[in-house]
């Protein structure tokens, strides 16, 4: 059993005049304890409202996810209570995501008065050993958000996650809001986290290479669905779907950018814009901007097939590609 | 050095603030040939968007050029009378910026706004089949209608478009273009930096790009320029800074971006955090999160070391 399971989730939204949005379409997946699930692609494509449903944080029109074998969806009162405990969420943003009238340390309390953990003087103390534990000084507990650059209050958004001691912790974007130097501090940070407490992360990103270091297995999102899933590296050393294979390619990378400049190569580039989720195709959802597009794709929407040991790609002719 | 299109020669641009003034540029020297694309690359707060808004004195009040010198072109800009720079702005050296969305005004059709660029510095041509040329040209498709469109209408690499229309209205000899990616999506991205080098080889235009993405700078730079803190600390050709770094902060940034062939090993951050402007450290403004700091950085800020004739960095110990 698996800490996680979602199966065929639907989540969609009103646009207006009878018009609808598929965010997620139909979606699958598992997270194992102690796992790091990447899920990646481009806006737009239901990443963070797939992070957001897991958590209950939007309303789910079909489907189910199951949580330490509990069903989430129908989860009620104390039990949902107990779930949020459970699950946490690191949020983009810190900027965002902090009070700027609460002090941090009052901010990560709340958490535990919540949840009625402890008395005031016990709280007090989780509060600097969770500072601490994010590698932050405790005598910063008084301080306001805008008294710290974006790393330290990502720092507390962690902090704020773990109060619970959740297992499972959905972290959408938690690095693309800050800058490069301080990006790896954050990334080791939740590494190491994730090591001592035995975390299970979802983890949400558009950064490839953010992902590359971070997650065991990467789901490759476009317009609601999951177009790939794989280890890793099978991912990235053999992309089986052509959206895969284009983001990777568009990715700007230092050692790619100067070996095609010594060759003098110009790389390859998908045309097309990224789909809304209102302006849905018929067939493959990728089919307009695929660069292998046959009749059959414009057709017919291809189901999960399976490319290798724990590798499914959802393209007619996954495994039939040229390698990239 | 006239052979030069761009010569910025320790160009200090400050903002006043009720006690001291805040230095954002200090004392920032590089150059751009015509038709070459030289990156400008830093983090948040590092005086790169500044230095870019200076080089047209588009740098608003409280903030001034404090000293230095800017040629374009052979002319003295800072010596330049708004008759003058106006007559620069736009068609000789022209911008996108980060946020198309914020660039563009809400309330008129983006065909309107190309115009207004070709009416002021191109009078006498045909505006409208010139504006469907130009959407043309940056691959925006549909361009009879879509001239017609707001903004709104648009997505973020079709808005994109339309700026980079905008700038090449008047023929600029330079384009400065200020983390013209960042907001898109990555296959967005990459059309966009497509169409910048196809069209910079077509019109020979010289780039100047303002990024903090050191992936970008290596697919299509030429010359790199790394700024901290206000100051350049290396500068020199692209193979030599991304590959034989001098500057421990070059290093340390080299090491903290995550690449796509890189498997699990621990990466190494860089230690703190960028400094605030307003309150810089004495001596090297880096060696706070410097590993080779010693006492010689906490006292004397160092002066560029010439390593080869065009690489130079900033550093007391880069050897």
């Amino acid at each position: 059993m698996s800490l996680l399971e979602i199966n065929n989730l639907h989540v969609r939204f009103s646009a207006g005049h009878g018009h609808e949005v598929r965010a997620v379409n139909g979606v699958s997946l598992a997270v194992e304890q102690g796992e790091s699930v990447g899920l990646v692609g481009e806006s737009g494509c239901g990443k963070s409202t797939l992070g957001n449903a897991v958590l209950r944080l939007v309303p789910v029109q079909a489907g189910t996810v199951r949580f330490e074998d509990q069903d989430v969806l129908t989860l009620a009162h104390r039990d949902l209570f107990h779930y949020r405990r459970r699950s946490q969420m690191i949020f983009q943003d810190p900027y965002g995501s902090l009070n700027p009238r609460i002090a941090i340390g009052a901010a990560i309390e709340e958490c535990l008065a919540v949840h009625r953990l402890g008395n005031r003087a016990e709280r007090k103390r989780r509060v600097r050993d969770l500072l601490q534990t994010v590698g932050l000084d405790p005598d910063y507990a008084a301080r306001y958000p805008h008294e710290f650059s974006g790393g330290q209050r990502q720092r507390v958004g962690i902090a704020r996650a773990l109060a619970l001691d959740p297992v499972f912790v959905v972290a959408d974007e938690p690095v693309s809001a800050l800058d490069v130097s301080v990006q790896a501090q954050i990334l080791n940070l939740m590494k190491d986290l994730q090591q001592a407490r035995g975390l299970a992360y979802l983890f949400i990103a558009h950064d490839l290479a953010v992902v590359r270091y971070m997650c065991d297995r990467v789901l490759v999102m476009y317009a609601g669905a999951i177009v790939e899933a794989a280890g890793v590296d099978a991912l990235f050393a053999c992309p089986s779907h052509p959206y895969t294979q284009a983001l990777l390619s568009a990715v700007p990378d230092v050692e790619k950018g100067l070996r095609a400049r010594a060759a003098g190569v110009r790389r390859e580039i998908v045309q097309g814009e990224v789909p809304t989720a209102s302006s849905l195709v018929a067939g493959c959802p990728f089919h307009p901007r695929c660069p292998y597009a046959m009749d059959l794709c414009r057709a017919q929407l291809p189901d999960e097939r399976a490319v290798g040991p724990g590798h499914t790609s959802r393209c007619h002719f996954a495994g039939k590609l040229p390698p990239t | 050095m006239e052979d030069n299109l761009l010569n910025v020669d320790q160009l200090s641009v400050f903002f006043r603030t009720r006690t001291e003034p805040v230095r954002a540029v200090n004392g920032v020297s590089f150059s751009v040939a015509p038709g070459e694309t030289v990156a400008l690359v830093g983090e948040s707060g590092c005086g790169k968007s500044v230095t870019a808004l200076a080089l047209t004195r588009l740098v608003a009040k409280p903030g001034y050029v404090a000293g230095g010198n800017i040629r374009f072109a052979g002319r003295d800009v800072l010596a330049m009378d708004p008759a003058q720079l106006r007559q620069m702005r736009g068609a000789e050296i022209a911008y996108i910026f980060q946020e198309p969305a914020t660039s563009l005004n809400p309330v008129f059709r983006v065909g309107w706004q190309i115009a207004e660029a070709l009416k002021l510095h191109r009078a006498g041509i045909a505006v409208r089949a010139e504006v469907i040329s130009l959407l043309n040209r940056v691959g925006l498709p549909d361009p009879e209608r879509r001239l017609n469109a707001y903004p709104h209408e648009l997505s973020g690499g079709m808005q994109q478009r339309v700026m980079i229309a905008m700038a090449l209205a008047c023929r600029p000899r330079m384009l400065v273009a200020d983390e013209p990616t960042t907001a898109l999506d990555v296959t967005i991205q990459a059309q966009i930096l497509d169409l910048l080098v196809r069209l910079q080889e077509e019109l020979g235009m010289a780039i100047l790009l303002i990024t903090h993405n050191l992936g970008l700078v290596a697919g299509v730079a030429r010359r790199v320029n790394v700024m901290y803190a206000g100051r350049i600390v290396e500068r020199g050709p692209v193979e030599q800074i991304l590959g034989q770094s001098a500057h421990p902060y070059t290093r340390g940034l080299m090491a903290a971006v995550p690449r796509l062939s890189g498997g699990k090993t621990r990466m190494i951050g860089i230690p703190g955090a960028v400094p605030n402007p307003a309150r810089l450290p004495t001596g090297c403004p880096f060696h706070p999160r410097c590993p080779k700091a010693q006492a010689l950085c906490r006292q004397e800020d160092p002066i560029e070391t010439i390593i080869t004739e065009d690489h130079r960095v900033r550093c007391h110990f880069w050897k």
